[in-house]
């Protein structure tokens, strides 16, 4: 490996600064040393990449990710959800901690950084079980989990029905600066529920799962954010309803954040009418008014983050009845293709504020905006770079993922990853990964 | 000593039921007294008869040793008549109510009851209810005033002063009696009270007491005088307040690594009984900053000083008197 790496002249677009021209990154060992009209002072020692007619950005951080390792290596492993992340021009996973046995403690934790350094590729940041065994009940020990360097906390896919328990993990986790992620759906309303609750799901007699389910429990997180004054980031949004509330309480200066996936911002519940199990997913798609009302978020910065909520399922268990299928889509390797095309090409967002809410601010929230989530001077050199000006089919056959399940079979998008570093090496080059 | 309490000032409460009610100058006064008492226990014969003739029910409706026996030895140095009444043996499972438990113990002539009761109040509530003098010995989670008394006793005679220190209490202060008194008590006398503690046991709301709240004991080591470390009580983990003893012990244990980063000077208390390796390591417990049985020994001259001055002071109850006459 060259000590020096010099990508020229690329759209260089940094939204922690508010970079967005073309210009040259220059990386020295693991970090950024320049940006801008820089070059090396000599040619030896350098590996030169031409980054004409692409988009040069801050490597993406994708705080929302299930790998399945420990407990269903089959799905997924850490290291081939590693490469579906860089294949996706995702630098940064936080992985969450529905695994089997979960991340409750802090080996559990550690195992899960190591496996991450054993594959080398995207850094894996594990999110710790805010209660034992994401039980609902007894707190996990969030020190030991923070040591091992978990960026957050969460039950994963289990809402912490006791509004007690939540409480004391929100006060909890504010002594490691780490935010609590919820998962904001009553279990009682979602009960067998298999797709949004409304007329869709009246058509096709399938047991629907009501918007209100979701709408709840972020009201009372939202309060119980606000006696705490803990760090509350709301996972996975899908509703108007949610959002109000999001906006009300942000009008309030909360410290609560959200996060969307692309599928809630891009498609609607009549994408269930072939009863493809890929579609059922956790929250269900919801309303074309849903829809707007999570892109208006994104655009006026309501929503924070965009993370892929990249949830594998093996064919076996997934493609069977949809009423019986796990919930849940891989989208890694789609989370910017997807996010580009949707809200840069048809909805007209900059560049800037896309990648905003997929490397500065998933950066801030998690706390490693010291070291992640801009081409800042000093910097770690993590910089993902896309071909935004050709067009280009996803194809699930084609995914690094050990998993298939996605929403986006067949789509036509802009936003293809061709290169991408990771603390200053190249992992993935040309379209191709580099292992080491 | 560098501060006394005040010349003239004199003691007149029935009770001591806390020290939120007491002005600087009483607990002054109290603490003086009990430089006076502590010379008793050093002589050969340990007995005053300052309170001969006079009774004193200890009413413990909660388990303790050490308050229980200091207290007891407290009056007995005085020559008092002391009995003890646990409510755990008594009336109180039989069904009796509080107040007739002290309205039948005040009616054999009773001068000090000393109260031990697991509910907040409980101390006030028997005292509005007799003329006997209520000494609070612990009410729930509100106050323990001779505890505070002690280890303010205990600091000021060890480092000369109180004003001025600043003084951590560490472990759960929400439900915490030593805690209110000694921040009460503190406060009065001119410390910076600390409270330190995860923010399930150490709320933010305690800043409204005039308290510095932090959540990091390792932030405060090297500005913290005098370390208070709390015993932490297993049930509070059986609520689900903090996750387990070890990581309680990790963030907030007073252990020899930390003690490296604290100032030369500074002393380490704790109410007792301690939990060996768990809020403090025993290498610092029994090292020479902690002063924990200091504590113990003090408590004894504070205990006969404040039965002393509610048992003496000038304005005697009728049932008092008419039980001498």
């Amino acid at each position: 490996m060259k000590r020096f790496t010099w990508i020229r002249r690329g759209r260089v677009a940094d939204p922690a600064t508010g970079r967005d021209e073309e210009g040259n990154v220059l990386i020295e060992g693991e970090r950024i040393r320049a940006v801008g009209k820089v070059e090396p002072h000599s040619f030896e020692d350098v590996d030169v990449v031409d980054a004409q007619g692409l988009l040069v950005a801050p490597g993406l951080i994708d705080m929302h990710v299930h790998l399945r390792e420990p407990g269903n290596e089959e799905e997924e492993t850490i290291l081939s959800g590693a490469r579906a992340a860089v294949a996706g021009g995702v630098t940064s996973v936080a992985c969450f901690p529905n695994t089997e046995p979960a991340i409750d403690n802090e080996a559990a934790a550690e195992f899960q950084v190591l496996q991450g350094k054993r594959a080398g590729l995207a850094n894996i940041f594990p999110v710790g079980a805010v209660t034992l065994n994401r039980e609902g009940t007894r707190m996990s020990e969030m020190g030991g989990l923070a040591r091992a360097g978990a960026v957050a906390f969460s039950d994963a896919d289990r809402t912490i029905r006791s509004a007690e328990v939540m409480r004391r993990g929100l006060l909890y986790a504010k002594m490691f600066d780490l935010p609590v992620i919820a998962h904001c759906e009553d279990p009682d309303l979602r009960g067998a529920g298999v797709m949004n609750h409304g007329k869709v799901a009246l058509r096709l007699g399938l047991p629907g799962i009501p918007a209100a389910a979701e709408d709840i429990v972020v009201a009372r997180d939202i309060r119980l954010a606000e006696i705490t004054l803990g760090r509350l980031h709301i996972g996975h949004m899908s509703t108007k309803g949610a959002l109000d509330l999001l906006r009300e309480a942000k009008g309030r200066r909360l410290d609560v954040t959200a996060e969307v996936h692309p599928p809630h911002f891009s498609l609607t519940e009549e994408s269930v009418v072939t009863y493809d199990p890929n579609f059922k997913l956790i929250p269900p798609l919801r309303t074309a008014t849903d829809v707007e009302a999570m892109v208006r978020g994104l655009d006026e910065g309501t929503i924070d983050v965009i993370s892929s909520g990249h949830a594998p399922h093996s064919p076996e268990e997934k493609q069977v009845e949809i009423v019986y299928a796990p919930p849940g889509a891989v989208g890694l390797e789609t989370l910017f293709a997807v996010s580009y095309t949707v809200l840069v090409e048809r909805h007209g967002f900059s560049v800037l504020k896309l990648l905003e809410k997929m490397t500065w601010n998933p950066a801030r929230i998690l706390r490693l905006h010291g070291e992640r989530g801009s081409l800042e001077t000093g910097k770690l050199a993590d910089v993902s770079i896309f071909d935004v000006a050709r067009e280009h089919v996803i194809r699930s056959a084609a995914f690094l993922s050990k998993s298939r399940n996605t929403c986006f079979e067949g789509w036509t998008a802009r936003g293809a990853t061709v290169h991408v570093f990771v603390s200053g090496r190249c992992v993935f080059r040309d379209g191709g990964l580099i292992e080491r | 000593m560098a501060e006394t309490g005040r010349e003239g000032t004199t003691w007149t409460r029935k009770d001591l039921l806390g020290l939120e009610d007491l002005s600087r100058e009483e607990i002054l006064y109290i603490l003086d007294a009990a430089e006076g008492f502590s010379e008793v226990s050093t002589r050969s014969i340990k007995k005053v008869p300052a309170l001969r003739g006079k009774v004193i029910v200890n009413l413990f409706f909660e388990a303790s040793t050490r308050t229980r026996i200091s207290f007891e030895l407290a009056g007995t140095r005085l020559s008092a008549d002391v009995i003890n009444f646990s409510g755990a043996t008594s009336s109180a499972v039989k069904g009796e109510t509080l107040n007739d438990t002290a309205r039948n113990i005040e009616a054999m002539g009773v001068d000090i009851l000393v109260v031990r009761h697991p509910c907040s109040g409980a101390a006030l509530q028997i005292s509005r209810l007799v003329s006997a003098s209520v000494v609070n010995a612990g009410d729930g989670s509100h106050e323990h005033p001779t505890q505070a008394l002690l280890d303010i006793f205990t600091i000021r005679r060890r480092l000369g002063r109180v004003e001025g220190l600043k003084v951590a209490i560490v472990g759960d202060v929400a439900h915490s009696r030593v805690a209110r008194s000694n921040i009460w008590g503190l406060q009065k006398l001119g410390a910076e009270v600390y409270a330190v503690g995860p923010p399930t046991l150490v709320p933010r709301g305690l800043a409204k007491l005039g308290v510095k709240v932090s959540h990091h004991l390792d932030e405060v080591l090297h500005e913290v005088d005098v370390f208070n470390m709390l015993r932490i009580q297993t049930e509070r983990q059986d609520e689900g307040l903090f996750p387990t003893i070890r990581e309680y012990s990790r963030l907030f244990g007073l252990n020899r690594q930390r003690m490296r980063r604290v100032k030369p000077e500074a002393l380490v208390l704790h109410p007792g009984p301690i939990n060996r390796g768990v809020e403090i390591m025993p290498d610092v417990a029994d090292g020479p900053q902690s002063v924990i049985l200091n504590q113990v020994t003090n408590g004894l001259a504070v205990r006969m000083a404040v039965l002393y001055l509610v048992g003496t002071r000038p304005a005697a109850s009728p049932a008092a008197a008419e039980g001498l006459a």
